[in-house]
């Protein structure tokens, strides 16, 4: 305990970056893999095989080298700190998790409703806002939620590009104090601070929603 | 029907559960007894007729994976080869050596959890260390220097004191408190490991790698666009590593790195790795008398 005393503003600037990264990929992913799930679903056959590829791209290659892509061969050209590519990187990997969680909501749907709204006048946007994704959402509820954890896990993939999050930090301290085990025990603990209200607040959603329907 | 089926299952899956919790237990308070006997290193290492070294696997010149062989190359590794040898002389048991890869943050660990007898990975002197581990005498003079880019301009550790200016490091390195000292105004970022450090300076993410000047020479080798500057900021020899308190060890390994001092070994090994450096005068490595 006198480790987490000692380091406590280490610890402390660790947590502050990883919930960042956190925050900024959950939003920016559920945006984007929002987005590439409905291209999956239109009738377009570019849209859909543009949506597939995303998917398939970011979905099938280790976190890891989406991130040093971004660091290394990216940044090149557009100057990025350690952060932002990890930021970055992550969010782009999880977004393809969350379309495919999306567009199995979606699926879900009759399809007999999204006719109906167009026969009634909506546009295929409005018809998705209003009709589909409040249903879609309501499926995917559970498995989002596996997703939006394993994005604030996977954040700890910030610590191999300089990322300045909870576990570049751990590495740092672990390495100056030869205390590796009880480090990593603070910083899974620091880990748990966001991940469990983020799975009790997923499960009190999923009662919400249940009993509303 | 169903209820049964469910039951039955429910006791099938607490058995297992419990089976592995059970098991769990006898494999740690094994593991704990084992480590708690904490054998002296020499008497483990003449029983099991082996010395296993952590190594380093990414440093040019001192551990590199020659990944067609997959076995590890460099003077550590040979050092560390000719020290087994001459232990086994001095102790009359036939030793072996067995190298494991380690990184500069796990060395230590490993090295507490008895998976390796020793480390030869370019690991530094330093007194805090010292109250952790045991060193051998120094085996190699090395001292903390910079690698910058040859047309960016940066001549030494003053023109990186701003706060533009990011050093890249790595991570269980001493590198990163001392830049602290001589530039407090730059920027640290320490990365995983010396092949990541490069990349990273490549990319424009920092603009110099800072640690042992033997380390950058063999960065400058394999990229000749950089090379090393500032002379060296601090005095830090490497030496072999030892679970504390393991001083018949030490004393061993002394008297082998004595001997191959002495017979002329030592200096074939570094005229064997440093004599193709490019700005390094490896005559001053020799030792003599």
């Amino acid at each position: 305990m006198t480790l987490l005393e000692d380091h406590f503003s280490v610890f402390a600037q660790g947590f502050g970056h990883t919930l960042l990264a956190s925050i900024i990929a959950l939003i920016g992913s559920l945006v984007l893999g929002t987005f590439f799930a409905i291209l999956q679903v239109t009738k377009s056959k570019w849209a859909r095989g543009l949506g597939n590829v995303y998917v398939q791209i970011f979905r099938n290659i280790p976190l890891l080298i989406i991130t040093l892509f971004f660091y290394l061969a990216v940044a090149k050209v557009i100057k990025m700190t350690g952060f932002t590519a990890g930021t970055v990187a992550l969010t782009l990997y999880t977004s393809a998790f969350i379309a495919e969680s999306v567009r199995a909501g979606i699926l879900s749907v009759d399809p007999g409703q999204m006719e109906g709204a167009r026969a009634n006048g909506l546009s295929f946007a409005q018809a998705m806002r209003v009709i589909v994704l409040p249903q879609a959402f309501r499926v995917a509820i559970p498995s989002l939620g596996n997703q939006f954890i394993n994005l604030v896990k996977n954040s700890s993939i910030l610590a191999f590009v300089g990322g300045l999050d909870l576990m570049y930090q751990g590495n740092l301290v672990a390495a100056n104090t030869f205390d590796t085990f009880a480090t990593y025990i603070i910083v899974g603990a620091f880990y748990l601070i966001i991940t469990l209200p983020l799975s009790y607040y997923i499960q009190y959603l999923e009662r919400q929603l249940k009993q509303k329907a | 029907m169903e209820k049964a089926k469910k039951r039955r299952f429910g006791i099938i899956a607490s058995i297992v559960l419990a089976l592995v919790i059970v098991l769990g237990f006898f494999w740690a308070s094994a593991t704990i007894s084992k480590n708690g006997k904490h054998q002296d290193t020499l008497t483990r290492v003449e029983k099991q007729g082996k010395i296993n070294w952590g190594v380093k696997a990414d440093t040019k010149l001192f551990g590199l994976m020659n990944t067609k062989t997959g076995t590890p190359e460099g003077f550590d590794i040979d050092l560390a080869k000719a020290v087994t040898k001459q232990i086994g002389k001095q102790t009359g048991k036939k030793l072996t050596p067995t190298f494991t890869p380690v990184t500069s943050a796990s060395k230590v660990q490993l090295l507490k959890n008895t998976n390796i007898d020793a480390v030869m990975a370019v690991m530094t002197i330093t007194p805090e260390r010292a109250k952790v581990v045991d060193f051998s005498n120094a085996y190699f003079p090395a001292g903390q220097s910079l690698l910058v880019q040859k047309d960016s301009g940066i001549n030494s550790v003053n023109d990186l004191n701003d706060s533009s200016k990011t050093v890249l490091v790595v991570v269980g390195t001493t590198a990163a408190q001392n830049i602290k000292k001589f530039a407090p105004k730059a920027k640290v970022i320490a990365l995983q490991d010396y092949a990541s450090a490069m990349q990273a300076l490549k990319a424009g993410q920092g603009q110099a790698i800072s640690t042992d000047n033997a380390i950058l020479y063999g960065l400058a080798t394999e990229n000749p666009s950089y090379h090393v500057v500032g002379g060296t900021l601090t005095y830090g020899p490497y030496g072999a590593a030892f679970d504390h308190d393991e001083k018949p060890m030490v004393k061993q390994t002394n008297e082998a790195l004595a001997t191959l001092k002495k017979n002329g070994e030592y200096n074939r090994l570094i005229k064997k790795w440093f004599s193709g450096v490019p700005g390094l005068n490896w005559h001053e490595l020799e030792v003599h008398g």
